[in-house]
């Protein structure tokens, strides 16, 4: 089977305030592409242009100049039909809760199918399906989404997204503010969401743990340009060139690096502990 | 005496309506003046709870809280307990009051009727101390999340609290922010001796304070030195909760038989411990 | 965008302007916002104008933003000067059909147009040279009487103070939550008039809902920074008329006497 790109950018960039002393490029000339499936985080500091790169992909920021293609198709070719787009390339944003509006949570998650023109039964069956997927029980569905936790709210409001059943997932700090406990579980629905629909996933995080358990690749952003895209453990094993971009690796791969220039024989693009203590046990027990 | 006083705590949210929820269940804690105390456990443990008892925003249901020797239950107290006690909250958006970075942070000092030049002089000196003195004259909405709640620190400060809680100030902010106000509440805790209780959520905060209290359900799971209570890597991860990844390989090498001495809270002491065992 | 609004923006500064007491500026600028409205003739409205160019460049602000701030009422401008224009009476210069143009009527909307733009340039000189806290200030100060009649005259500077403080953080607000809906395919830009109401409710409750969040913790700084109301609070900032404000007061009382002067002697040429 061949590969397919969800989305390719051509020399996307976007700068504000064009022809005024305050111009500024936040996106400058990025080509990639993201390919059919799979799981790509996003990492780069305040400021480095990610927000509005993310942004462009599902068009509600248009490009100054350069094409996004989604499925091959340039999604501002029409930009009377660009809604479309929006259902097929899911954004869900920082803090998220801060979206919900309706009596109901069901009925909040039904926003989206609804929108897209679902009937109310096929509405509610995808909201059923987006809530199973961020493991919120039933008993919570007829509740109003302001009596839910702090991290129940967040769930709701993802399975608004989820629910469009969109080709490309965007998540923004999804975990952002959350405690471990639910950093470690939102993590993992993410991630078996991503397993069982096949979709693609692109998640923005300064976690870089948690880009190092979940990502296929990691596109790294700096001052508005693609800096890397490769796959994690290579992106992690330039742990200086990270930090040069004010950017930190995971602790276990900061370790690893070290160990290995102290002439271990270690993997300097380990991620987890799990895959450190397989190495380190056999190095170490004499 | 130890400069707050906890006894057998308790509190309860919309107490005898249906929803009463009880977020404190019997707590005992001393804090100790000049401190850093990290207090960690997971969202709804009654965390932000003990925040607001601290400082005499909510009254204890029954036991009792002094600070300073003041019983925050007395309400004639409260205003002389929030002059010791200031408190920093998570989203840096919500508690500035005014439109001018040294407007809000005069806003504390003019509420306690303090004679106009003497604010001025305490404001210059809050900014300098979180280094902020050259935004002054900005409005708080142009800065970084990380500025924000520097501001807010300084606009405790500069009430002359001796103690400063901060209820996850971070857990908004981006690493760059984290690590500023990290250096902040450090130097106010080294340099200026006032007592910092810190609230928070990443583990590679709580190693960087002087004492560790862990809370789980409304009472005091285990409390001590960072490095004690992180070498206690089952219970933690059993209460859901996170080590730092260097501790927690050093945990598990020891445990697999490999012999490591001491437990490690940062990348570096990990990496020296690893060394010394493959030198000896 | 929301931040290329300059009208009621502060420019952080130390000019003479800047440093001006607020109570003054505000009395003065109310000052001459009544004299742009009695300047009926041309010499008056050029005495006007120089007073209103030398505040603006000795406020030190960069004239692009002063033009900037006239920008978004260009058409508010355009709109009365050319309504003014039929308006005129005696010799008609040009007549077709009904509508007719006279000398007078040209003059006539000159002088409305003149008087806009100077209304905003003034107001913009108070805004642009003193903080909003400043302002407020200024305004309790000089309502201070009225506490003696149970006017909650601190109470309403602090419900400013604070209003003014949440404008831009609660216009960021908005944009993410559109964003937000947007996202989730709602239709903003489409539709008649009642679906375009509609279309707001998934902004406007998570904005009441998060506005609702704000306010409680803000109440609990306010509170634990020991704010009890307005009773013996002091202020950092203590406002004493100096030097710079006496000079001020009396060039505008030479003002004033020369206006009236002009205005007696050059017969008006707008009722």
């Amino acid at each position: 089977m061949t590969e397919l790109n969800v989305i390719e950018t051509k020399n996307l960039s976007f700068t504000y305030g064009i022809g005024t002393p305050f111009e500024k490029h936040a996106v400058k000339d990025v080509n990639l592409e993201i390919k059919q499936g799979e799981f790509l985080g996003i990492i780069g500091h305040t400021g480095s242009g990610k927000s509005t790169f993310i942004q462009m992909l599902n068009g509600l920021i248009k490009p100054t100049s350069g094409t996004i293609l989604l499925n091959g198709n340039d999604i501002w070719a029409e930009p009377k039909k660009i809604r479309n787009v929006r259902f097929k390339v899911g954004m869900v944003f920082q803090y998220p809760e801060y979206q919900l509006f309706e009596e109901t949570v069901i009925k909040d998650i039904c926003f989206g199918p609804m929108n897209q023109g679902l009937s109310e039964e096929e509405a509610l069956k995808r909201a059923k399906e987006a809530a199973f997927f961020v493991g919120l029980p039933d008993n919570l569905l007829e509740k109003s989404p302001f009596e839910l936790s702090g991290g129940e709210k967040r769930r709701a409001a993802i399975a608004g997204v989820i629910a469009m059943d969109p080709d490309v997932l965007i998540l923004d700090e999804p975990t952002a503010g959350l405690d471990p406990m639910g950093r470690d579980l939102l993590l993992t629905q993410i991630y078996n969401y991503h397993k069982e629909r096949k979709n693609t996933v692109l998640l923005v995080s300064h976690s870089m743990e948690d880009i190092g358990r979940v990502a296929d690749r990691v596109l790294v952003m700096n001052k508005g340009e693609k800096a890397m895209l490769e796959n994690t453990r290579d992106v992690f094993s330039k742990g200086y060139e990270l930090r040069d971009m004010g950017l930190k690796i995971p602790q276990v791969t900061h370790i690893m690096q070290k160990l290995k220039l102290m002439g271990l024989d270690v993997d300097e693009g380990t991620l987890r502990v799990e895959d450190a203590l397989r190495q380190l046990i056999p190095l170490l027990k004499k | 005496m130890s400069f707050i006083e906890v006894r057998d705590l308790k509190y309860t949210y919309n107490l005898g309506e249906n929803d009463a929820h009880e977020a404190l269940k019997g707590l005992s804690m001393n804090i100790e003046e000049g401190e850093f105390v990290a207090l960690l456990g997971h969202n709804g443990c009654g965390k932000s709870t003990l925040a607001k008892i601290f400082n005499g925003m909510y009254t204890p249901l029954s036991g009792s809280v002094k600070v300073d020797g003041l019983d925050t239950s007395i309400e004639k107290n409260q205003i002389e307990v929030r002059r010791k006690v200031g408190l920093v909250q998570q989203n840096p958006d919500n508690q500035l009051v005014a439109g001018i970075v040294e407007e809000d942070v005069a806003f504390g000092p003019e509420n306690l009727g303090i004679p106009p030049l003497e604010i001025r002089e305490r404001v210059d000196e809050a900014l300098k101390a979180v280094n902020m003195y050259e935004y002054r004259e900005h409005a708080p909405f142009k800065l970084s999340g990380g500025q924000k709640q520097r501001v807010a620190i300084a606009g405790v400060i500069a009430m002359r609290t001796k103690c400063i809680v901060l209820d996850e100030p971070t857990a908004m902010l981006d690493p760059r922010g984290r690590e500023e106000v990290m250096e902040t509440i450090k130097k106010l805790n080294r340099e200026h001796g006032i007592t910092i209780i810190l609230i928070t959520h990443y583990m590679d905060e709580a190693v960087q304070s002087g004492r560790v209290i862990v809370m789980d359900d409304g009472k005091v799971l285990t409390e001590g030195a960072p490095r004690e209570v992180f070498s206690n890597v089952e219970l933690l991860k059993r209460h859901k909760l996170d080590v730092p990844q260097a501790t927690e390989l050093a945990y598990k090498l020891k445990n697999a038989g490999i012999d490591l001495k001491g437990v490690p809270m940062n990348t570096l002491e990990c990496i020296d411990l690893i060394e010394q065992y493959i030198n000896s | 965008m929301i931040s290329d609004i300059t009208l009621g923006q502060y420019f952080p500064g130390k000019s003479v302007i800047h440093r001006f007491d607020p109570r003054l500026k505000l009395i003065l600028t109310v000052f001459f916002i009544v004299l742009v409205f009695c300047a009926g003739n041309f010499v008056n409205m050029a005495l006007v104008y120089a007073t209103v160019i030398c505040g603006m460049v000795m406020s030190k602000v960069p004239m692009k933003i002063y033009f900037k701030s006239l920008k978004p009422i260009f058409f508010i401008v355009a709109f009365t000067g050319i309504l003014n224009l039929f308006y005129g009476t005696g010799e008609p210069l040009w007549q077709w059909g009904f509508i007719t143009i006279t000398l007078n009527g040209i003059l006539n909307s000159i002088i409305i147009a003149l008087r806009i733009i100077a209304l905003i340039l003034i107001s913009s000189i108070l805004t642009f040279t003193t903080s909003p806290t400043q302002l407020t200030d200024a305004i309790e100060r000089i309502l201070k009487p009225l506490t003696y009649i149970k006017v909650p005259v601190h109470e309403f500077a602090m419900m400013m103070t604070i209003a003014l403080r949440f404008v831009p953080t609660l216009l960021e607000e908005t944009d993410k939550i559109m964003s937000a809906q947007k996202a989730r395919g709602a239709d903003m830009e489409s539709g008649g008039f009642t679906q375009r109401v509609k279309a707001l409710i998934p902004v406007l409750i998570p904005l009441f809902v998060s506005a609702f969040r704000r306010a409680y913790d803000l109440a609990t700084a306010m509170e634990s920074r020991c704010y009890n109301g307005g009773n013996g609070r002091t202020k950092m900032k203590i406002l004493k008329i100096q030097r710079n404000d006496i000079i001020m007061i009396t060039f505008c009382v030479v003002f004033l006497a020369g206006f009236i002067a002009i205005a007696f002697f050059v017969p008006p040429i707008i009722r």
